[in-house]
């Protein structure tokens, strides 16, 4: 549905923000695309949704260039920018009319307001919208062609716990539905609830991509714990044999990371029986998502990967390193 | 994905016609309208001003040799209104309307869905276009009555002209909103070419009285053959060639704007 090679975008001052980016999305698939601010999220959808023409590379949306071929593909696709876009003094259904008047085969406005939770906010005038509700009002246009590719450019910033809980219902339904999905976000939370298959960009380039399980299984887990008194790290059993690949030591609290957490936990916790002491603030958890972002930006901002950066970039990666 | 297959929540039934550039245009026109109403500042600006302002020049009528002129005060007042008509109720509120949408992201927006870039500047464009049209032909009823000013004798060249400088002045503040980046400067940026019509395309000052070579400058000027079709319309002195002449003159005028639009005109906000 969604093909992206060596795609490229260049801003008027010379910026590169997206540097060369390749994946695809299948039919009736969540990808997301995962990054820090400034990650070249947006720039990439922009491009996606024929917003702007890339500096190079080839998108394909339902098999078009959704830029120059712009009438063969947005009857099919709906989009929710990252902010508004709506004249500030129309009611909520006025600004649903308007959008339904520009949409081949438009669902009724106010059902499609009723799936977002907005029919109680018909005579409201989207100034006096909570952000959160203006989210809601994006979503429900983006849905209002019924479309076969979504475009939600981050659909729960600014959405409370239970207003982000609704969308990912709402997401998944549609994709339940065989709509196919590309978001961007920033909550790895997010990424880890709805996608199917993700992709972490980091200053223009994506890092690593897959599903949320193999993203995460590249990653170590790990154990934390207080060290009892009187014991030094030097008394716990050789680390090596535990599968334990490094560690680190706070004041009394030792983390270790490992890429065998059932083997590392039992050799602890065995040590810990035999030797008759109590391992205060313990912690066992396996790699998160989070770990693997966190980590993702630290090599690649500190390694100079990829193809020789021009200036600009090399400037960036100095001031994000500092 | 085949048709058949069903959307877990999307139930619905009833579902719109296929869009046509005309149900955009006209959608968009619709809320466009609805947001002039509730915009008390530029509703005043565009309705009040144009039907009163070509008033005050009736006083100021007297110290002009009209007669000598082949003008009468009906003739003067006239295409002055239109002209203010044009210039406030048409120009200047649409510099104000394509600028303030951009800022808020609308025209973003509306570039995701499928309106093409004209239907969108277009569908803008048409609440503040009829009503620059309908004042323009209360302005001539009202003209005729109050003025003395009799029936046209070639009205098909006011006609003409009317919707020649209907779609110039949107072409036009299109050209403007381009260069303005905000709302309030959206104040400003339309004041020059306001000034230049009002003294410099016969509006205020009918090119009759000017000196020659000055006068054959001015009738280049973008506005210049708009005013000079409806006075002409009523007056009925104006040759085959004349009148073709200003005809090139609007239409190489709006070819140029609409170039400039296509090459320049901005989306979205600067960053």
């Amino acid at each position: 549905m969604i093909e992206v090679t060596d795609l490229r975008r260049v801003y008027g001052g010379g910026f590169e923000a997206v540097r060369g980016i390749d994946f695809s999305v299948r039919r009736g698939e969540v990808f997301a695309l995962l990054g820090t601010n400034g990650a070249g999220k947006t720039s990439t959808v922009e491009l996606l949704e024929g917003l702007a023409a890339p500096a190079g590379g080839r998108v394909r949306v339902l098999g078009h260039d959704p830029y120059t071929e712009r009438a063969a593909v947005r009857p099919r696709t709906g989009v929710m920018l990252q902010e508004g876009g709506f004249p500030s003094e129309l009611t909520v259904a006025e600004t649903a009319r308007m959008w339904a008047g520009c949409v081949s085969g438009a669902r009724p406005p106010a059902e499609v307001l009723a799936l977002v939770g907005l029919e109680s906010k018909l005579g409201t005038r989207v100034k006096q919208l909570s952000g959160g509700q203006r989210r809601r009002l994006d979503l429900a246009l983006a849905l209002l062609g019924d479309p076969e590719v979504l475009f939600l450019d981050e659909p729960s910033t600014g959405l409370d716990a239970e207003g982000r809980r609704d969308t990912w219902e709402l997401v998944s339904a549609l994709r339940d539905g065989g709509t196919t999905v590309l978001l961007t976000t920033h909550y790895l939370e997010e990424a880890e609830n709805l996608a199917d298959r993700l992709a972490i960009m980091h200053e223009g380039r994506i890092a690593v991509t897959g599903t949320p399980a193999e993203v995460t299984a590249a990653q170590p887990s790990h154990i934390s714990f207080e060290l009892p008194a009187g014991y030094f790290v030097g008394d716990l059993p050789p680390l090596a044999s535990l599968g334990v690949d490094g560690h680190e030591v706070h004041d009394r609290t030792v983390r270790l990371r490992t890429r065998e957490l059932q083997r590392a936990a039992t050799g602890l916790l065995v040590w810990a029986g035999q030797a008759g002491v109590e391992l205060r603030r313990l912690d066992v958890r396996s790699a998160s998502l989070e770990e693997a972002f966190l980590s993702i930006a630290k090599e690649v901002s500190a390694s100079p990967a990829g193809p020789p950066a021009d200036g600009t970039a090399s400037r960036t990666k100095k001031e994000y390193a500092a | 994905m085949s048709a058949t297959t069903t959307r877990a929540s999307a139930p619905s039934t009833a579902r719109g016609p296929a869009s046509t550039p005309m149900s955009r245009m006209t959608a968009l026109a619709r809320a466009e309208m609805t947001l002039l109403g509730r915009n008390k500042g530029t509703l005043f600006a565009a309705l009040f001003v144009p039907l009163v302002l070509p008033f005050s020049l009736r006083s100021a009528s007297e110290q002009m040799d009209l007669a000598g002129a082949g003008l009468t005060v009906g003739t003067l007042i006239l295409p002055a209104a239109i002209g203010f008509s044009l210039l406030f109720a048409v120009y200047s509120a649409l510099v104000g309307v394509f600028v303030v949408r951009r800022e808020e992201l609308v025209l973003k927006r509306l570039r995701t869905g499928e309106l093409r870039d004209g239907e969108i500047l277009a569908g803008a464009a048409m609440p503040a276009v009829l009503s620059g049209l309908v004042q323009s032909v209360l302005l001539a009823v009202g003209c005729a009555a109050l003025l003395d000013l009799g029936a046209p004798s070639a009205v098909h060249l006011s006609i003409l002209g009317l919707l020649l400088g209907l779609v110039l002045c949107t072409a036009l503040a299109a050209v403007t909103a381009s260069f303005t980046r905000t709302g309030e400067s959206a104040q400003v940026t339309p004041l020059p070419f306001m000034f230049v019509t009002m003294f410099g395309s016969g509006t205020v000052l009918p090119l009759e009285l000017l000196p020659d070579r000055l006068a054959s400058v001015c009738e280049l000027l973008p506005l210049t053959p708009v005013i000079t079709l409806v006075r002409g319309g009523w007056t009925g002195d104006l040759t085959g060639a004349e009148t073709l002449g200003a005809v090139a003159t609007a239409v190489a005028w709006t070819v140029l704007a609409v170039f400039a639009v296509r090459r320049r005109f901005r989306w979205e906000p600067r960053h």
